[in-house]
C-alpha cells in the first residue's frame, strides 16, 4: 500500500508547514525570528537582571505580571505566526471549467487583444456595490475583502496584509490573535522600560546613576530596545485599533476603499454599525476554522487516465478552456486538471451529435477545429501570441454557438431531456447570464 | 436501499456538476444564493430546493452571529492565551459538524434516490455548493 499523502504536502502555495502539517508559515520567516529572538533576549535580560531586584526591593508581583505579559505575547504571537490567515483553497477543475466558461462571454467586445482585460464581477453588498476580481492562479473570484497574496501565492479572506515581522499573511483567521499580539507588545514594552528605570533610579538613591548603570549593565540594552521599539510598536497599535473600530483592513485603508472623496455614498458595508461593535467582532467574533483540511488524506484521482485516454482522441473539436488556459500560463498542475475538464466539455459535446443541428454546427466549425488543436500534440509550432489570439477569437463563436445550440434543442424538444440534460449543465453560466 | 448505495458509489468526479454561487448580499458571511438551478428540474421541487438551501443559510447564520456564546468562548479563550483552542472545539466547527450532518441527511432522505448529491460547502472552501447529478456522466 503506497504512503498516504496528507493534503499539506501537496498544497499549492508557497507556504512552509512543520509538524506534519499543523504549522503554517510563509516561506521566508528569517524576520520572525529576529522578533522571536528580541522579544525573548529582551524580557530574559529583564528577568535575569531586573526582576530579581525589583522583587526583592519593591514587589513580587513585578515578575509575575512581566511573566504572565510575556507568556500572552508570545502565545499570541505563534498563534499568529503558525495559523492558517484564512487561505481560501484554489478551486477544483470542475468549479475552474465552470467559471471560465461565465466569463467568456463580456470578452467578446474586445477579442483581438493578447491580454484579456481584467475580469470582475459586481456583487452588491449592502447596497454598495463591489467588483470581484478572477484570480487567475486560484481561479476564482476572490471574495469580497479577499486578496491574492503574491509571497505566499494564496488568497486570503479577509487580508489585511503581510506581515514579515510574524512571517505570515495576516487575514480573517488571525488578525485577532495579530491585534492582540501588537497590543500586548506593546505593553509589555511600555512595563519592561517603566521597571527597567524604576531600578535604575533605586539604584541611583544609594549611589549615583553612571555607578547604577555600570553595575546593570543589562538594563541599558534592554532600554535602549524598548525605547527604539516601543514608538513604532505603539503606532502600530494605534493604527490597528483605529481600523478594528471601523472594521477595515489595511489593505482597504491603504486604497481608500471607503474613503468619501470617491463619491458621496461610498460607506463601508462591513461596519457593523458602532464602534463598540465593531471591536467586539474582531476581538470576540466567531473563530472560523480552517478550510484548508491540511492534515487530511489526498483521494487519489481515479478519473485521470480516462481523461488521458479521452483526450487522445483525433475528434475534439473544441476544447475552449484548454486553451485558454495555455494562453494565460497557469501553473503546470492546475493547467494540467483544468485541461481535462475541458477535454471532458468537448468529449461530451460530440456524444451529443446525433442531435441533427448539432451536427450541422459541428461540421460547420470543423475549420476551427483544427486551428484549436494546436495543443502539445498537433501543434506544428507557430508564434504563440498570433495563434493563442486566434485560439481566443474562435472559442468566442464557438461557445457562443454551443450555447445556442443548447438552447435550442432544449426548448423546443423538452422530451428528450436525457442527454440534453447535461448540456444545460455545461451553460448554466451563461443562461443565466442573458 | 441498496440501489441507493450504489447511486452514491459511483466516481462523483465525472458527472454535471451545478455550482451555487456565494450570497454577498448581506455581508462577508457565508450564505448561499437561494436561486433554483433549471438542470433540478424534474428531479428536485423548487420548494424543496430552496427549504434545502434555506436550512443551510441558517445553519451558517447561526455560526457567524454575534451570540454571547460566541463571546464567552472568544474571551475565555483570550484569558487562557489562546491555548484553549488546542483541546476544544469552537462554535464554528460545531456549527459546521451541523451542517455537515444536515447534509448527509438529506442526501440520504430526498436528494440521492432522485439521483442528486450535495457536496458539503466546506469541502469545497465554502465558496460554493456543489450539486452532482448521479445519472449523467461527463463523458461515457
Amino acid at each position: 500500500m503506497p504512503k498516504k499523502v496528507r493534503k499539506w504536502e501537496v498544497f499549492p502555495g508557497k507556504n512552509k508547514f512543520y509538524c506534519n502539517g499543523r504549522i503554517m508559515m510563509a516561506k521566508q520567516s528569517g524576520i520572525f525570528y529576529l522578533t522571536c529572538s528580541l522579544i525573548v533576549v529582551t524580557s530574559g535580560l529583564f528577568f535575569g537582571f531586573d526582576c530579581v531586584y525589583l522583587a526583592e526591593h519593591v514587589t513580587p508581583a513585578i515578575p509575575a505580571i512581566g511573566v504572565a505579559l510575556f507568556l500572552f505575547v508570545m502565545s499570541t504571537l505563534f498563534r499568529t505566526s503558525f495559523s492558517d490567515p484564512g487561505v481560501i483553497p484554489r478551486s477544483t477543475p470542475d468549479e475552474a471549467a465552470e467559471i471560465e466558461k461565465q466569463i467568456e462571454v463580456p470578452n467578446t467586445s474586445s477579442p483581438g487583444t493578447y491580454r484579456p482585460p481584467p475580469r470582475t464581477r459586481e456583487v452588491v453588498v449592502k447596497g454598495q456595490v463591489i467588483k470581484l476580481k478572477y484570480c487567475f492562479t486560484c481561479k476564482i473570484f476572490r471574495p469580497p475583502r479577499a486578496s491574492h497574496c503574491s509571497l505566499c501565492d494564496n488568497c486570503v479572506e479577509r487580508f489585511d496584509h503581510h506581515c514579515p515581522w510574524v512571517g505570515n499573511c495576516v487575514g480573517k483567521r488571525n488578525y485577532r490573535y495579530f491585534y492582540l499580539f501588537i497590543l500586548s507588545l506593546s505593553v509589555l514594552c511600555i512595563y519592561i522600560f517603566a521597571c527597567v528605570l524604576t531600578h535604575l533610579i533605586l539604584r541611583a538613591q544609594n549611589d549615583n546613576f553612571l555607578n547604577a548603570m555600570k553595575e546593570s549593565p543589562a538594563s541599558i540594552v534592554e532600554a535602549i530596545i524598548c525605547f527604539f521599539s516601543v514608538w513604532s510598536i505603539i503606532g502600530l497599535a494605534g493604527f490597528h485599533t483605529y481600523l478594528a473600530t471601523s472594521e477595515q483592513t489595511t489593505n482597504e485603508d491603504i486604497k481608500g476603499s471607503f474613503t468619501a472623496k470617491r463619491g458621496q455614498d461610498n460607506f463601508n458595508p462591513y461596519s457593523k454599525g458602532s464602534i463598540i461593535k465593531n471591536c467586539m467582532t474582531v476581538l470576540c467574533g466567531p473563530t472560523a476554522p480552517s478550510l484548508l483540511d491540511r492534515r487530511g488524506f489526498v483521494v487519489p484521482e481515479v478519473s485521470q487516465a480516462l481523461v488521458v485516454q479521452v483526450s487522445e482522441n483525433p475528434e475534439k473539436e473544441h476544447n475552449s478552456v484548454n486553451v485558454r488556459h495555455e494562453y494565460y500560463g497557469s501553473t503546470n498542475i492546475t493547467n494540467q486538471k483544468t485541461n481535462s475538464t475541458g477535454m471532458n466539455t468537448a468529449d461530451d459535446i460530440n456524444n451529443e451529435s446525433k442531435n441533427v443541428a448539432k451536427r450541422e454546427m459541428i461540421t460547420y466549425q470543423t475549420p476551427d477545429g483544427t486551428v484549436n488543436s494546436k495543443l502539445p500534440p498537433n501543434s506544428g509550432g507557430g508564434p504563440p501570441t498570433c495563434t493563442g489570439r486566434k485560439n481566443h477569437i474562435w472559442d468566442m463563436t464557438l461557445n457562443q454557438l454551443n450555447y445556442m445550440d443548447i438552447v435550442i434543442p432544449i426548448t423546443s424538444e423538452n422530451t428528450e431531456s436525457g442527454t440534453k440534460g447535461e448540456k444545460t449543465v455545461v451553460s448554466r453560466g451563461c443562461s443565466t447570464e442573458y | 436501499m441498496s440501489e441507493m448505495e450504489n447511486l452514491a458509489a459511483l466516481p462523483v468526479n465525472q458527472c454535471i456538476k451545478i455550482f451555487v454561487q456565494r450570497d454577498f448580499t448581506d455581508g462577508t458571511a457565508v450564505k448561499f444564493q437561494n436561486k433554483y438551478p433549471p438542470e433540478l428540474r424534474g428531479k428536485i421541487e423548487e420548494s424543496q430546493f430552496s427549504q434545502t438551501l434555506n436550512t443551510l443559510n441558517g445553519l451558517y447564520a447561526e455560526a457567524e452571529s454575534l451570540s454571547s456564546r460566541t463571546y464567552c468562548e472568544s474571551c475565555f479563550a483570550c484569558l487562557t492565551a489562546y491555548l484553549a483552542y488546542l483541546c476544544m472545539d469552537t462554535y464554528y466547527e460545531k456549527c459546521l459538524k451541523k451542517v455537515n450532518r444536515y447534509i448527509e441527511e438529506q442526501n440520504k432522505t430526498v436528494y440521492v434516490p432522485r439521483g442528486v448529491m450535495l457536496v458539503d460547502p466546506v469541502e469545497r472552501g465554502l465558496r460554493v455548493l456543489e450539486i452532482c447529478l448521479l445519472n449523467e456522466t461527463n463523458h461515457r
